[in-house]
């Protein structure tokens, strides 16, 4: 069937027609749809997992477990998609590396979403192809949204074929993209979703001397691969039949923007469009590369098929001149614009610039929601800190503390890493510590940092937001809520039983209905847990403004 | 249509930017074209400003418009259209909701007004959010009423039909009827 869908929608779309049993992922931005969406399908008629029919989904705590979630299911038979941002590989990445070592049993396709330009994504403009060369697992990335379906599929088809994970990578501007989609709905959620662990240690144990036969295994399985890419369809060429001495390699939405940009000049310019990043098709590009002398290659942010083109060519001796980070810059997302400069540059074709003129306008910044409970504590927070006092952010709704009219984060840098830092201000200086996290982050990376503290002696004032939810990603189930993802009732992990759990002395939760009453009591106890000699911690409990509406419609 | 139609979106975090998006995805594909939108969530979302590219025609490659290739702006709120117009070119057309959201430091909505009206561009300041918080008690819906008020004033090529066609594929069944009554209210004003 044919329809307009969003490109997370078509790896939704992709995976179930692959048969996808078990699905786990954290969310974040531009992921969290995928997540969304399949919790959306299997809360529709809840069941337990075992039945027929049924697809299993979990938010889980933080991407490694999210990871090792689907690493079990696969060992246990069961097709697994996780679903991430690309800071959600570095937290998983040292369970991703022994993955490429013993293998999947069952496929299992991984989702990470990049974010060139930043424009959901605070701590680094990341660009996670990096892992494949870490982790040598391949890494396939699509252009549009047809190619989204297409490309969970084929990522399922080289996972089944090879045992191998397989990284699905998408940027903002596919993973949010809109267009018409052919897909197949027949085989939707009509899997079974048993599965069975059949003991094979040899398989599934790293130990040495066992690990380093498993990277001589891995390296041949990657020869294989490569062939495999040599052949597929992944990988193609267009405006082929020009004798043009300039062609241009691109990837993801550098593909798209390559093509934009040949119309815009007029050009018939042969394209290489690599949708296997890893292993890159070396055949192909030398097959491409033959009889021409300039080779440009469009890549969104790094340049490692650059590197990587310029190496293939000089070992195959060829002379063709390859442009890439010079002519377009390392940082930011691409565009049909920028292309053409480059191809300007290369060709000698006039290319006219359009000059944005700048009005000045000041920058409408995103700020909390109305109603949201952080206004009831990060002012407060602000006016009744002795001077000198340094606060510490997190990531999640909390971080608007970073921007106008808060202004007030000294350092704001991954999830839970907030404390993590605020423990090491504390021990190297006489100065006060604040450190602000939300509950998602507490229960995602906060404990450890906690624990940290508590056991070498430091005494930062910790407050968590408890909004009692996942809010910022739109509204993700955590811990907390006793809930699943699914809608099942769950245990409710109470913030306050573990913090006192990790060893924590001076803990006060503020719940008051009263919003006036409730910064009262914040205010007061901010001054006597700033004096304390040991860890404390405040959990200010008061549900996200817009959860708190949708419940009363 | 030869040319590939393009249109920009603008607005605040929160007007409904992306049913919008979604009715003018779905019409364009209803009309017969080849359609590609791009959007963003997350971060940008929380009362930022926003910006959607959708593009329609018989081929497209890149759901981004290019700077000065708009053939028609939309603008829920006046500011962000001011904004949003150093990435105008000569045709482009503007079709902008008269409602002003005020933040820390902005101009005022006077000064925005008249620098809009200043523009070379062909310039459609219609009072949306006004007319749907009068006549239909929800200003949400003033994104349908200006998919209306843009097919009725031919300031974008898309006809009534594949409009409603749109809004009864894409909108829920419990909101339908609301955003009918706007799209028909943007024909008659």
């Amino acid at each position: 069937m044919k329809k307009i869908l969003l490109g997370n929608e078509a790896v939704v779309r992709g995976a179930l027609a692959s048969g996808v049993a078990f699905v786990s992922g954290y969310p974040g931005c531009p992921s969290a749809e995928i997540g969304d969406e399949f919790a959306r399908l299997a809360s529709r008629a809840p069941r337990s997992l075992g039945e027929v029919g049924q697809i299993y989904v979990e938010w889980s705590v933080n991407e490694k477990t999210a990871l090792e979630a689907a690493i079990g299911a696969s060992f246990s038979g069961l097709k697994s998609l996780v679903n991430m941002k690309s800071f959600g590989i570095n937290v998983c990445s040292d369970s991703l590396l022994p993955l490429a070592y013993t293998g999947t049993k069952a496929p299992m396709v991984i989702f990470i979403g990049d974010d060139p330009s930043c424009w959901s994504s605070a701590q680094s403009e990341q660009d996670s192809r990096g892992y494949a060369y870490l982790a040598k697992i391949p890494f396939i990335e699509p252009t549009n949204v047809q190619e989204c379906y297409d490309f969970t599929k084929l990522g399922f088809e080289i996972s089944e074929k090879f045992n191998v994970p397989v990284v699905l990578r998408v940027t903002t501007r596919v993973a949010h993209q809109r267009a018409e989609v052919d897909f197949d709905e027949e085989r939707i959620m009509k899997q079974e979703v048993r599965g069975e662990f059949v003991p094979n240690k040899h398989q599934f144990s790293t130990m040495p001397p066992r690990t380093l036969e498993m990277k001589a295994d891995l390296l041949k399985k990657l020869k294989k691969i490569e062939s495999f890419a040599e052949k597929s369809k992944a990988n193609l060429i267009v405006n082929k039949s020009t004798s043009s001495k300039i062609g241009v390699v691109a990837s993801g939405a550098g593909y798209v923007n390559t093509l934009e940009a040949l119309e815009i000049m007029g050009l018939n310019i042969p394209v290489l469009k690599l949708g296997f990043f890893y292993p890159l098709p070396k055949k192909k590009i030398i097959d491409f590369a033959k009889g021409k002398s300039k080779i440009l290659v469009v890549e969104e942010t790094d340049p490692y098929i650059e590197k990587a083109v310029k190496e293939i060519l000089k070992d195959a001796q060829l002379k063709a001149i390859v442009y890439g980070k010079d002519v377009i810059s390392e940082i930011g997302e691409t565009n049909a614009e920028k292309v053409c400069v480059a191809i300007s540059k290369i060709t000698g074709k006039k290319f006219n610039v359009t000059k944005i003129k700048q009005l000045g306008l000041p920058r409408r910044i995103a700020r909390l929601c109305e109603g949201c409970p952080y206004w009831n504590v990060l002012p407060v927070l602000k006016r009744i800190a002795p001077a000198g006092t340094i606060f510490g952010g997190d990531i999640g709704c909390n971080m608007m503390g970073a921007l106008p009219p808060h202004d007030m984060y000294d350092y704001l840098f991954a999830m839970g890493a907030g404390l993590g830092i605020s423990h090491g201000v504390k021990k190297s200086t006489s100065q006060k510590v604040i450190s602000i996290m939300g509950d998602g982050t507490f229960f995602h990376s906060g404990i450890a940092p906690l624990i940290n503290a508590v056991y070498n002696k430091s005494n930062p004032v910790v407050v968590i937001l408890d909004n009692r939810i996942t809010a910022m990603t739109g509204h993700q189930t955590n811990p907390g809520m006793g809930k699943t993802s699914m809608g099942q009732d769950t245990t409710e992990l109470k913030i306050e039983d573990i913090v006192k759990a990790c060893g924590v002395k001076n803990v006060k939760t503020i719940d008051n209905p009263n919003a006036p009453e409730s910064m009262k009591e914040l205010e007061s106890t901010v001054k006597d847990f700033l004096d304390k000699e040991e860890v404390s911690v405040i959990i200010y409990k008061r549900i996200c403004a817009l959860l708190a509406r949708r419940q009363q419609k | 249509m030869e040319k590939t139609f393009n249109i920009i979106l603008t607005g605040v975090g929160g007007q409904g930017i992306i049913t919008l998006l979604q009715v003018l995805d779905e019409a364009a594909l209803v009309e017969g074209y080849k359609v590609k939108s791009s959007e963003l969530h997350g971060l940008s979302q929380r009362g930022g400003s926003v910006e959607a590219h959708v593009r329609f025609g018989s081929e497209i490659f890149s759901p981004m418009v290019s700077v000065g290739q708009a053939d028609l702006i939309l603008a829920l709120e006046s500011l962000e259209a001011l904004r949003e117009s150093v990435k105008a070119g000569k045709q482009t057309k503007f079709l902008v909701n008269d409602y002003f959201l005020p933040f820390l430091n902005a101009p005022s909505k006077e000064e925005v007004i008249s620098k809009l009206k200043a523009l070379k561009n062909e310039l459609h300041l219609v009072p949306a959010s006004q007319t749907c918080k009068d006549k239909l008690q929800k200003e949400v819906v003033c994104t349908i009423y200006l998919l209306g008020y843009a097919s009725n004033k031919g300031l974008l090529p898309i006809s009534k039909a594949s409009l409603l066609q749109a809004i009864k594929n894409v909108v829920p069944e419990k909101y339908r009827e609301l955003n009918i009554n706007a799209l028909n209210l943007g024909y008659v004003d």
